[in-house]
């Protein structure tokens, strides 16, 4: 199969010298080791103790995975070309099929209550956008409003009169198993407490690995690997991505673009769902109004972070579900170290850009590095209101900073009718 | 009106009818399927509402036209601003301020608040814009990561200038003085938010700068055609940053109303989630002043009427926001099947035309 080569794919290579290499197999590692590094070296600077301490990662983990479950659902959705915003709808609706049919039936029919809302959530997307050809967006707004509103009511006509139930929760759902290895645990616990540079903090991280893990936390990142395997590495995942980069080359291929792109948004939906029963079961102990507080969106950014693709979807969903972990803990200490590690970044950055002859870039990235440096110094600790924000910020911050290095599916968002091929 | 303007008109009304009976059935099948009185619920919501509750369906109305509007701005040029909901936050949070620190008499006090909302929506909207227009980031992540800025933003500067009223746990800015808060307007028994000519003056000026002006056309081509635009000379990173702020300075009005008109001052407690609702109104007025005035009519009417909803039937109000989400979709939808439809019409006519002309002269192939 030939791609019919544009004048920019041919001269690309050839004019730059920045040829572009491909990460490594193992980057991801890699990387992992480096900022556990760099976060030690940031605890024995600043005196923050909770940057890395089992609580921490273990809180994290459980951040992390709803977050990543979205830009799962995200990455399925747009790889096949389907812009979803709707994921946070989707995830609101797994909340409250987790509730409910966790509470009436047990832990893993609470599982598959979310996932199936999940995907009912994105069955009025795919209906929408891909049979009508609505505008992804819009529906996907629809979907939000729709969902919040059938949760809120679905809850009070569920939930009233149910022990520990109401309009806005529903009673305690059992959780699913989790996994401990209790002589490992202890013995990495005694390293962890021992306060050796670098060595603690790895124990501590494996620690948290081996005490009261979810089975479903495994079972995300298992979906993630499983969602790498099946887009990149079978026929299926290769006539899937065709529909978002060039749906009319599938279609003349003989690919039913629009059936691809709906079972995408289906599966898109049904991680989503996971993601927010992940949310009700896991990181909570019942569906409650307004849990979801957002993450379908951050798991976009996530994903878009991650250059549509699951191992940097896994470095975003870690980057937000880290800080927003520190935020919740001892936030206004660890969210005051985080500003001396973002000061030096920013140092970095600006000495990198003037290096490739961006003044300009060059100066008011100095110039925020200065103003965090001062801030750092300046304050003592970050007021609680702030340590909130922190997500928030630092998504919008590493879009700032990031997406102009990032390629969408060429076909992302773009309405398809059968027969465009022509 | 020539029989084209006609048949597109009948169309657009047609589409909106179907759009408002697909919604009103898929709420019914919703009912339906959880075992609530269907009947009970539509003959509360579509009952006659009593003279007060049209007070306040005109005065919710007037609040929602005004985040309609906001993010209709946007939507003409292709940006979905889905952060009016933080810019009215920050917008209204500074105008309680501004007007409550009463710096100006009277009603200069007032204007000067208004002023001050508008400018503090255009930047934080700004923001967004200049992200997308210098750096790429698409605005409707930044714009919703702005909202929950914003709400974290607002609730640490309001406990740094709040002042707790006697005998309760709400803190909230310093009340706006007599002089400068904006009088109601007698309608029957009751008062309707004075503010509410100002909402119709920026509905005026929306249409009349977009439709009559150059900046206006500027701003609708590049929404439409991007190359198009910068082919003509139009700067498409000036627009998309003036259009967001622009959107910015309405949205910062959205809250005024009900600060100048009965809250007279910010507090925890202010009324969140208006920059969602624009959102479907918006959609629903397919961005025209005139269409978001009735979709924030119909919006406020079937809040007002779904209140004694849980009282009356012991069904939850909640079911009101199932038909507002659905009403966007089936509203987009039956605007695509309908311009599909008109499409074919428009089609067959032409085939006619070209067929009758081609009787006259036959040697005529066509392609």
């Amino acid at each position: 199969m030939s791609v019919p080569a544009t004048a920019t794919h041919v001269v690309e290579p050839a004019a730059g010298p920045r040829v572009r290499r491909r990460l490594p197999r193992w980057w991801f590692a890699a990387a992992l080791f480096a900022v556990l590094f760099a976060l030690s070296v940031l605890e024995a600077v600043t005196g923050a103790h909770d940057l890395v301490s089992r609580g921490t990662v273990a809180a994290t983990l459980i951040a992390v995975v709803p977050i990543m479950l979205a830009g799962l659902g995200g990455l399925w959705s747009e790889r096949a070309g389907v812009v979803n915003i709707g994921l946070e709808g989707m995830m609101i609706l797994g909340t409250w099929g987790a509730g409910y049919f966790g509470y009436h039936y047990g832990a893993w029919a609470g599982v598959a209550g979310a996932i199936m809302m999940g995907m009912l959530g994105g069955l009025v997307h795919a209906v929408a956008t891909v049979t009508f050809g609505v505008d992804h967006i819009i529906s996907g707004v629809a979907v939000n409003i729709i969902a919040l509103g059938a949760v809120q009511y679905l809850a009070s006509l569920t939930f009233v009169g149910l022990p520990g139930g109401g309009q806005t929760q529903s009673p305690k759902i059992p959780d699913v198993q989790t996994i401990t290895i209790t002589p490992v645990g202890d013995g990495l616990g005694d390293i962890a407490d021992k306060d050796i540079f670098f060595v603690s903090q790895l124990a501590s991280v494996a620690q948290a690995l081996v005490t009261n893990l979810s089975l479903l936390v495994v079972i995300a990142l298992l979906l993630l690997v499983l969602t790498w395997w099946v887009l990149w590495r079978t026929a299926f995942g290769l006539r899937l991505r065709s529909c978002g980069e060039s749906p009319a080359a599938a279609e003349s291929l003989g690919v039913h673009v629009l059936r691809y792109k709906f079972a995408a948004v289906l599966i898109s939906g049904g991680l989503a769902g996971l993601g927010g029963g992940f949310l009700a079961m896991v990181a909570s102990s019942n569906y409650r109004d307004g849990q979801t507080g957002g993450r379908g969106y951050i798991g976009l950014a996530a994903m878009i972070f991650g250059n549509w693709r699951p191992g940097g979807l896994l470095a975003g969903s870690g980057l937000f579900g880290y800080t927003e972990t520190l935020g919740l803990r001892q936030g206004s200490e660890s969210v005051h170290a985080l500003l001396l590690a973002l000061a030096v970044l920013a140092l970095a950055a600006a000495v990198w850009q003037a290096r490739l002859q961006q003044q300009r870039a060059a100066i008011i990235t100095g110039v925020v590095a200065i103003g965090l440096g001062v801030l750092y110094f300046a304050i003592d600790e970050v007021p609680g209101d702030f340590t909130s924000m922190t997500p928030y910020v630092v998504t919008l911050l590493v879009l700032a900073f990031a997406s102009q290095r990032l390629r969408m599916p060429a076909a992302d968002g773009q309405i398809y009718r059968k027969g465009s091929a022509g | 009106m020539t029989r084209a303007r006609l048949t597109r008109l009948g169309l657009g009304i047609a589409s909106a009818v179907l759009a408002l009976l697909a919604a009103f059935l898929i709420t019914s099948l919703v009912l339906l399927a959880a075992g609530d009185p269907v009947w009970d619920v539509w003959s509360q919501l579509l009952s006659w509402p009593e003279s007060r509750n049209w007070a306040n369906i005109i005065n919710n109305a007037s609040v929602l036209y005004l985040s309609g509007l906001a993010v209709a701005v946007g939507f003409r040029m292709n940006l979905f601003n889905i952060g009016v909901d933080g810019q009215y936050r920050v917008a209204t949070f500074t105008a309680a301020v501004v007007a409550g620190e009463a710096w100006l008499p009277g009603y200069l006090n007032t204007a000067l608040a208004i002023v001050c909302a508008m400018a503090v929506g255009a930047i934080w909207a700004g923001i967004a814009g200049a992200l997308r227009a210098m750096r790429g980031v698409s605005e409707v992540i930044s714009t919703i990561m702005l909202n929950f800025i914003a709400t974290g933003l607002v609730a640490y500067l309001l406990r740094q200038v709040s002042v707790r009223a006697e005998g309760s746990n709400e803190i909230g800015t310093r009340e706006i003085p007599e002089g400068s808060r904006i009088g109601g307007l007698p309608f029957g028994d009751y008062d309707i938010y004075g503010f509410i000519v100002i909402a119709a003056i920026v509905g005026f000026a929306f249409w009349f700068v977009l439709n009559r002006t150059r900046f206006g056309f500027d701003l609708r081509a590049t929404g439409q055609s991007t190359t198009a635009a910068v082919a003509s000379g139009i700067s498409v990173k000036k627009m998309t940053i003036a259009a967001m702020m622009i959107s910015g300075a309405i949205a910062g009005l959205v809250g005024l109303p009900i600060l100048f008109g009965d809250a007279y001052t910010y507090g925890s407690t202010f009324q969140s989630g208006l920059g969602f609702a624009g959102i479907a109104i918006a959609l629903l007025g397919r961005n025209h002043p005139i269409g978001i005035a009735f979709g924030a009519l119909l919006f406020a009417y079937l809040d007002e009427q779904s209140n004694p909803l849980q009282i009356l039937v012991g069904v939850s109000p909640d079911i009101v926001a199932i038909t507002q989400g659905v009403i966007v979709l089936t509203v987009v939808i039956s605007y695509e099947l309908v311009r599909r439809y008109g499409v074919r019409l428009e089609q067959r006519e032409v085939a006619k035309a070209l067929a009758s002309s081609r009787t006259d002269r036959p040697e005529e192939v066509s392609a």
